[in-house]
């Protein structure tokens, strides 16, 4: 084994460390915060490129290529729990991407958060995160990888919340904990399962892990009660996990409430890194996701990866609906991560781990950008977030601009020259070749068109036409920043070089990857399958590969054209005037702009059926247990009462009346012994007189 | 060590302690509480020596001691530890010092609520070494009584309803127990835990009970069942388990904060342990009969206990009820080790994972449960008293510490991996499954409500605007901080290296299951 599998856990506890490091350390360390952030991080992503030359330098044995390091972590019973990492081209993939991806943002947030008070903190839970992160992505145990992936779940819930003064973020994050957290609990349950079927949570231990051959062919051997495979059942509850985490339909909700965490933080984790790692959950566990007992199903159409290629496309299109009337600029970004996340769902459901695996790195690049780009554009505007107050900023931030277009044709999946083409493309492609139904890649096609389109929105209300800042803004506020003199538009700059160097990097790579995933030279296919690449220009060719690309880019500039005709044709003019396609139809418009209500079903339904069933407990508790407490209680006290009256009334009385005839008695005879000689003397004498009157009186007789 | 019985001894010293602190400390407050704390660390370090010599490998009794002592009633002196009993030893030698701390400003006679810890602190060690039911039940009632006066006369403004509802409940519980036991002696001629034990595996308790069958003309399986009810109210109430529970959230809320500690981090913890050691052992061809309704009774306390915790209003009750329902995982996990297994040993690892959770869980509320009553209890120092969900907003902005230091114990109870409440969750829910899937699936519900409460409690306490009397709250003193230190550390270590408990814990663990066999 070598030196960097053995060590590999020390790419998460660099971060780790750093963020230990820094929640010790006094509010004021800021310099000292950010740069223990950004050192462990580019530390961590040194040892990623190690880790990653490694790979690639001694790939090429599909299985074997898993090289796994394993400990014991405790005992029960005759049994010792193991937890173990691994690194395997998917390990490698995402450690990279991950690493490189946080060190960016890492350098981006020292701009973007310089006035913040919390500075100090904001960088420990960054680093918190990424080591989080990082952990789930080299774990080799089911068991490990939730617990990290609970850690990430908790420094989301503190970033969401980072701004805590504000009720918005302090509800949003607890929303996104406890919508996850559903979906958690499912994982878990999954989990359970899994250990008792097979005995061990390690992915791969020389035979004997869960995802190995003899537990895989265990699993499909037993059949539940509903009379579904117990690999099937556990699968889909693993996947319920990975709904919650990235955002699928029905546990989408919190995604679009976290962005009110600050922006850098959704760059990373609510867009590249966290929200993914659903999708990585699903490629980790693929091999039980698509275990089949190889007679009557074809690979990659398990009842598993049917569910997840329905909700993934569901979900494509769903978000990106939504996403066409949104006005929040991180919002509308938000929604349009939901639906690449259900892309890439749609890619593993029906073209495997690489196919959906090369679309998240992709994302992952392009989307940081967007919304880096974002960031940039609302701390540009003074903390406007309102793409309808927006416009003409093209001309003031020229870089923001020009990297924000790269990232926008990379979503929209611009033909040939951004990578978003090619990752979009196989999963269409994959899509298409499906066997058991052609509406997933209806729908993935249909997400395509609007994903154009709502870019386009988005692009012309901020970038084109005239700006209509400071129509909304108030002088005064503007004040504050000191540009008063110079007018609104003047104080809208372009921002610092540390903010903007990032955007220009996650640009170059946003147009770069494609070539790593193109079907002439699919290296990134081969890479993750564990095999070489071949450069062979004849992969255009094949099996309905051109079809699909043109149709993809005939989809592309519908959408593009589509949203000039809309938005750029004529220029919006004011920010109270209504949306163009509000115009043409204002009912299906006012669905899209409410989230299709998801939220306040959910509110009236299982918020308001919860809340029911606290007060019926406490009632219960206090009407029902308790009552029959006091009841008893209240029968012991009468029976007391009815003793003590019998005693005052019955038994007292008799009692005191005894008392006081011997009290009569006593007293009188007290007297006869009163201690006086005298009286006693007297006493005999008399005595004596009588008695002698009596003998004499008796005598006479 | 060598020479004198070190569990007698650890027994004797809190007595002493309490004696010495209600005749020096009358006079001076500072006096009282030194010396209490002395005599609490004290047994500490007796309970640590303990843990470091007990031999980890064996799952049977160690430093036994067996005096005869009325030999014509079967009344024994005997006592041991096995791993259990030494973890139960050692959370109440660490909650007793944490709950001294806790109390250190009180108000009123000082020496006499010092004393009564200690007391209360010696029926505990009394109640988890004694292995003869004559002491035992002493022991468990001598923990009772200084229980009922810390809240009788230190508790809030409803203490004496409290303080009745308290000790009037745990009675009747108590008076089922000793009415069993007397039977059980009627019939059998013994009270030592081990010797009924051994009738029970034997098959010689149920036709011991024969000789009283002309009662009611009741056969000896059914008089078995009576008895087993009896001890099993007993400890449900103490536990509690749902309907037998409404005596704790008034008397958790009600109680002085050092009190609140002792009662659910240790006095709890009585009832589980009572559970283990004496109904199990000696019940559970009766239990296993019920094992069905008794899952569901473990989790309607999860679930209803965490719903009834939604609704409350006060951080004390919310902790109380949460309190219930951590506790009904540990029942969970006992109940469902109940199921006849024969000699699988795949389901026998599951019975020990389970019941490794359960003492793991036990050991963890009870430091998790007793640390949020201290924060409340620094909170209401701050606050004047003032404890309710609605009463604060923003105090991370005056007192991040302290929300910083709270918000790791709650997350703690809230089951995050890496702090102490996982692995103990874990473990019983990946023993239970198996041996009962459908109950355990249901309660992992009681784990998503358990997130809501304590995130309203982040929310609505420690986010949202800051209201202004609050502006000057003092975060946590330098004493204070220092104070928390082991507590919280304790939290981290657990998470991340449980071995340290297990490694003592699991032998007793395989042993327990290895006698539960038939």
């Amino acid at each position: 084994m070598t030196w960097i599998v053995r060590n590999l856990w020390l790419i998460p506890a660099f971060p780790a460390l750093a963020a230990g490091l820094s929640a010790l350390a006094k509010q004021r360390n800021r310099r000292m915060a950010a740069s223990l952030a950004i050192g462990s991080m580019g530390l961590s992503f040194l040892l990623s490129l190690v880790a990653f030359v490694h790979v690639v330098r001694s790939g090429g044995h599909g299985e074997t290529a898993k090289e796994v390091f394993n400990f014991p972590w405790f005992q029960y019973g005759g049994e010792w729990l193991k937890l173990g990492w691994m690194l395997d081209p998917l390990t490698a993939v995402m450690l990279v991407m991950v690493s490189f991806v946080g060190l960016l943002i890492f350098i981006y947030s020292t701009g973007y958060m310089s006035h913040d008070e919390n500075f100090t903190r904001f960088f420990c839970f960054l680093s918190l995160f990424a080591a989080a992160m990082l952990g789930v992505v080299i774990a080799n145990s089911l068991l490990l990888l939730f617990m990290c992936w609970e850690l990430v779940g908790l420094t989301s819930y503190l970033l969401i919340g980072f701004w805590f003064h504000k009720p918005e973020a302090a509800a949003a994050a607890k929303k996104a904990f406890i919508t996850t957290r559903i979906g958690d609990l499912a994982f878990l349950v999954g989990m359970v399962w899994l250990y008792s079927q097979t005995g061990s949570l390690l992915f791969y231990d020389q035979g004997s892990g869960c995802l190995e051959h003899s537990a895989l062919a265990g699993l499909v051997a037993q059949t539940t009660c509903i009379g579904m495979a117990a690999s099937t059942g556990i699968a889909l509850l693993i996947f319920a996990g990975a709904v919650g985490k990235s955002g699928q339909v029905p546990l989408h909700v919190w995604l679009p409430d976290a962005m009110e965490g600050p922006t850098p933080v959704s760059a990373l984790i609510h867009a590249a890194t966290m929200v993914a790692a659903g999708v990585f959950l699903v490629a980790r566990v693929y091999p039980l996701m698509a275990a089949h007992d190889g007679i009557s199903l074809s690979s990659t159409s398990t009842t598993a990866l049917q569910v997840v290629t329905w909700i993934g496309a569901i979900t494509a299109v769903f978000a990106a609906l939504i996403a066409v009337a949104q006005d929040d600029i991180k919002r509308i970004l938000a929604y349009s991560t939901i639906s690449q996340l259900g892309y890439m769902m749609i890619g593993l459901g029906v073209g495997g781990v690489a196919v959906g695996m090369f679309h998240l790195i992709t994302h992952a690049f392009f989307k940081a950008l967007l919304f880096l780009g974002a960031g940039s554009v609302i701390h540009g505007c003074h903390e406007e977030q309102d793409i309808r107050c927006m416009g003409g900023l093209k001309r003031f931030m020229p870089i923001t601009f020009a990297t924000y277009a790269v990232g926008m044709l990379a979503l929209c999946g611009f033909p040939l020259f951004f990578s978003g083409f090619w990752s979009k493309d196989a999963i269409l492609h994959a899509a298409q070749l499906w066997t058991i139904s052609r509406v997933p890649f209806y729908l993935a096609t249909f997400g395509a068109l609007l994903t154009a389109f709502y870019m386009t929105r988005q692009m012309y209300y901020v970038f084109f036409g005239e700006s209509r800042l400071a129509r909304k803004r108030d002088s005064s506020h503007i004040a504050d920043f000191g540009h008063h003199e110079h007018g609104i538009t003047a104080s809208v700059h372009e921002s610092p070089a540390v903010m903007t160097m990032p955007l220009a990097i996650l640009a170059m790579f946003a147009v770069l990857l494609g070539v790593i995933g193109t079907p002439a030279w699919p290296w990134f296919d081969s890479f993750l399958n564990g095999e070489s690449a071949t450069l062979h220009a004849a992969g255009f060719l094949e099996g309905g590969v051109l079809p699909v690309m043109i149709l993809s880019s005939i989809v592309v500039f519908a959408g593009l054209g589509l949203g000039w005709w809309f938005y750029g044709s004529s220029p919006i003019t004011s920010a109270e005037s209504a949306d163009a396609l509000e115009r043409l139809q204002p009912q299906v418009f006012r669905i899209l702009r409410n989230k299709f209500y998801v939220d306040e079903i959910y509110d009236a339904t299982f918020i308001r059926f919860n809340a029911w069933l606290s007060h019926v407990s406490d009632w219960f508790d206090r009407w029902v247990w308790n009552g029959a407490v006091w009841t008893v209680s209240h029968i012991v006290l009468g029976l007391s009462w009815l003793a003590r009256s019998t005693d005052t009334y019955v038994v007292n009385p008799g009692f005191d009346e005894g008392c006081n005839a011997v009290t009569v008695g006593g007293r009188l005879l007290g007297r006869l012994q009163n201690g006086r000689t005298q009286n006693y003397l007297r006493l005999v004498g008399v005595a004596f007189a009588v008695l002698v009157a009596f003998l004499i009186w008796s005598g006479v007789r | 060590m060598t020479m004198l019985p070190p569990i007698s001894c650890l027994t004797i010293v809190p007595l002493l302690g309490a004696i010495a602190v209600l005749m020096l400390g009358a006079k001076s407050k500072k006096l009282a509480r030194g010396l209490a704390l002395a005599f609490a660390f004290v047994a500490l370090a007796i309970t640590l020596i303990l843990w470091f010599r007990f031999n980890p490998h064996s799952g049977g009794l160690q430093f036994e001691e067996v005096y005869s002592w009325i030999p014509e009633l079967g009344v024994q002196y005997h006592v041991g530890i096995d791993g259990l009993g030494l973890l139960m030893l050692l959370l109440s030698a660490i909650v007793v010092p944490m709950a001294m701390a806790a109390s250190w400003q009180i108000q009123g006679k000082i020496s006499l609520y010092f004393s009564l810890i200690l007391m209360l602190e010696a029926g505990l060690f009394g109640t988890f070494t004694a292995l003869n039911f004559f002491h035992w039940f002493l022991y468990w009632e001598l923990s009772l009584i200084p229980a009922f006066f810390l809240i009788r006369l230190w508790g809030g403004p409803q203490r004496a309803t409290a303080a009745s509802q308290f000790f009037l409940y745990t009675m009747v519980g108590s008076v089922a127990l000793l009415l069993a036991f007397l039977a059980i002696f009627l019939c059998t001629g013994k009270f030592d835990f081990m010797d009924l034990a051994d009738l029970a595996k034997n098959g010689q308790l149920v036709s011991a009970f024969a000789a009283i069958s002309d009662w009611h003309r009741f056969t000896a399986e059914k008089i078995a069942l009576i008895l087993c009810s009896g001890v099993f109210l007993g400890f449900a109430v103490k536990v509690p388990l749902v309907p037998f529970h409404t005596w704790l959230p008034a008397t958790y809320a009600e109680a002085p904060a050092g009190t609140t500690m002792l009662l659910t981090g240790t006095m709890s913890k009585m009832g589980v342990y009572g559970v283990l050691r004496i109904l199990l052992p000696i019940f559970y061809v009766q239990l296993r009969v019920v094992r069905t309704p008794l899952l569901w009774l473990a989790v309607a306390t999860i679930v209803l206990s965490a719903y009834a915790a939604l609704a409350q209003k006060d951080l004390k009750r919310i902790f109380a009820y949460s309190s219930i329902n951590h506790l009904g995982y540990c029942m969970l996990g006992i109940f469902s080790i109940l199921k006849f297994t024969g000699d699988d040993p795949g389901l026998a690892t599951e019975k020990a994972a389970a019941l490794d959770g359960v003492f793991l869980q036990m050991f963890n509320h009870g430091l998790t449960a007793a640390t949020l009553f201290w924060f409340v209890a620094l909170l209401e120092k701050r606050s004047g008293g003032l404890r309710g969900l609605d009463d604060f907003g923003g105090l991370r902005k005056v007192i991040p510490v302290f929300c910083g230091l709270m918000g790791i114990a709650l997350f703690s109870s809230m089951g995050l991996p890496g702090l102490n409440g996982f692995v103990g969750e874990f473990l019983i829910f990946k023993g239970t499954f198996p041996l009962a899937i459908w109950p355990t699936s249901v309660s992992v519900l009681g784990l998503l409500l358990t997130a809501i409460f304590i995130l309203t409690i982040l929310q609505r306490v420690f986010s949202g605007p800051l209201q202004e009397r609050w502006s000057h709250m003092p975060d946590l003193t330098v004493q204070e901080r220092l104070a928390l230190l082991p507590a919280i550390g304790l939290m981290f270590v657990l998470g991340l290296y449980p071995q340290l408990v297990l490694g003592v814990i699991n032998s007793t663990a395989m042993q327990m299951v290895q006698q539960l066999r038939f």
